[in-house]
């Protein structure tokens, strides 16, 4: 117990002095996580709109299998993403295997089919709503996606931080393919796992306090939005 | 004729309109012609076809057969956009009073000080100054219909359909949504609206279409309608609708 409670204090001493290894360590968690969602939404939106909008054949699979990847243990994910990386898969002129990029899209992979299931879901259900009001009003099918969109602008943001809780909580799929290599790869999930095995409790649990902290923040938000949603009648019930 | 007196509002024909469901008839009317200038009223009872027809005429819904025309053309896209309708249950975007008005300006392609001036006249029509900046989520029943109307008149349409914009609303609202309705026709607007209340009929119809099973089983002017209804089904409704 007593190595503990030093171990704790250690922990917080590191948080609050502003350890430079520790906040660098946090900075690129964040960093790959942040622009992992914003390319997953710049894909995901469109896509999960294009699902709810448009009528074609092959349009419910999409939807199963869309739904299907949300599920995906990121394990797999991971060992996918690192075969197509690998110097003789069919990405490996890239060189991008123990890169932070790789670890970008390694979470993309996990991330994508959440905000496009999400929006999809989203869209789907404004659109019917909607459907007959914007015909009246002259809005092609076309023209309402974007009208859709932002009048789903909460749920989004919602799928949106839905997505990067995903992503920065995410161990099994980046340690894979980014390696966790000191100052390069090495991310606060992937931290924690390589210095607890290594006894260096303290590090392992600043980290896991700060990551604690985001989840609690981004949960906030969350509720916030649905607040907000809810004073300012914008629910899609 | 019409060509002679342009403030004449357009007028909408309807030949031989039919349209079945799973061996239903919800909609047969033979003819109806809607071209006298003053607001024309549809009154029947609970599902007699009074949202499907102003669908059709909106063309919102194509029929089995036949065929709706505005002034001889059949709906096409030019007729539809110079129409507008207030829906039975108005959908409002979740956005704020003021960007529901902007939706239909910018998509007339009215620049920026253009739609602010006509935001601010469109508010004021409808006594909603003080909620511009409100989510129109967030109005009251009586505040979003009178929104949905002007969003509707925003476009400056020829035809404005209504479809019993005041059944949920109390004594003052009505009054202010028939202003608005009276408004709009004196200004040359096309009025057709479905409403249940006979009061509502006699203070605004020239003409009434009396619909029962999908039929038109009267059309003339209001106070003959009203007063000396030809049809059994007609007197029927009115009887009943005294009573209420
Ligand atoms: N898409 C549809 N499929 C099957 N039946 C329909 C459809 N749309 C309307 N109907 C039926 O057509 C009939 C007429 O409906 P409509 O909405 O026009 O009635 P209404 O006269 O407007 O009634 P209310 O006064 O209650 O608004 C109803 O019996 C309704 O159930
Ligand atoms: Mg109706």
């Amino acid at each position: 117990m007593q190595n503990f409670a030093a171990e704790f204090s250690h922990a917080l001493s590191l948080i609050f002095t502003g350890d430079s290894e520790l906040w660098a360590i946090v900075l690129l968690s964040l960093k790959v996580s942040v622009l992992a969602v914003l390319i997953s939404a710049v894909i995901g939106m469109p896509v999960g709109a294009a699902l709810a909008v448009a009528r074609f054949p092959g349009r419910r699979m999409m939807i199963i299998l869309m739904n299907a990847l949300m599920g995906f243990p990121p394990v797999v994910v991971g060992l996918l993403v690192y075969l197509m990386l690998s110097r003789s898969g069919p990405l490996g002129v890239l060189e991008l295997l123990y890169t932070p990029t790789a670890m970008i899209i390694a979470q993309m992979v996990l991330v994508i089919p959440i905000i496009a299931a999400l929006t999809r879901q989203v869209v789907e259900m404004l659109a019917e709503e909607y459907s007959e009001q914007l015909r009246s009003l002259g809005v092609s099918r076309l023209a309402s996606v974007p009208v859709l969109l932002w009048d789903a602008r909460l749920a989004l943001v919602t799928a949106l931080l839905a997505g990067f809780g995903r992503a920065i909580a995410e161990v099994g799929a980046v340690i894979i393919v980014g390696g966790n290599i000191n100052h390069v790869t090495r991310v606060m999930t992937t931290t924690i796992a390589l210095e607890t095995s290594k006894g260096n409790l303290a590090l392992a649990l600043a980290l896991g306090a700060i990551l604690i902290g985001i989840a609690i923040a981004v949960n906030a938000m969350v509720s916030a939005l649905a607040l907000r949603a809810e004073q300012e009648g914008l629910r899609h019930a | 004729m019409r060509d002679l007196l342009p403030e004449m509002p357009s007028a909408l024909d309807v030949k031989d309109l039919h349209i079945s469901r799973k061996g239903k008839v919800l909609l047969d009317v033979c003819s109806l012609s809607l071209d006298g200038p003053g607001p024309t009223l549809i009154l029947g009872p609970n599902g007699s076809g009074k949202s499907l027809l102003l669908r059709c005429l909106h063309g919102l819904i194509s029929p089995d057969r036949g065929e709706v025309t505005q002034d001889g053309l059949p709906l096409g896209a030019e007729q539809k956009a110079n129409q507008a309708m207030v829906f039975q249950n108005p959908v409002l975007l979740r956005r704020s009073v003021s960007a529901n008005l902007d939706f239909v300006l910018k998509r007339q392609g009215l620049n920026r000080i253009l739609r602010k001036q006509r935001i601010t006249e469109l508010l004021a029509e409808g006594g909603l100054e003080d909620k511009a900046r409100q989510s129109a989520r967030s109005l009251s029943g009586g505040e979003a219909q009178r929104l949905a109307i002007l969003r509707a008149l925003a476009s400056e349409p020829e035809t404005l359909f209504l479809d019993e914009p005041t059944s949920a609303l109390d004594p003052g609202a009505t009054q202010m949504i028939e202003r608005m309705v009276l408004r709009a026709s004196s200004r040359g607007v096309r009025i057709v609206m479905v409403t249940h209340d006979i009061g509502q009929a006699r203070r605004l119809a020239a003409d009434i279409v009396m619909m029962q099973g999908g039929q038109i089983v009267e059309h003339g002017a209001a106070k003959k309608v009203l007063d000396a209804p030809e049809s059994d089904a007609s007197r029927r409704y009115l009887a009943g609708g005294l009573v209420v």
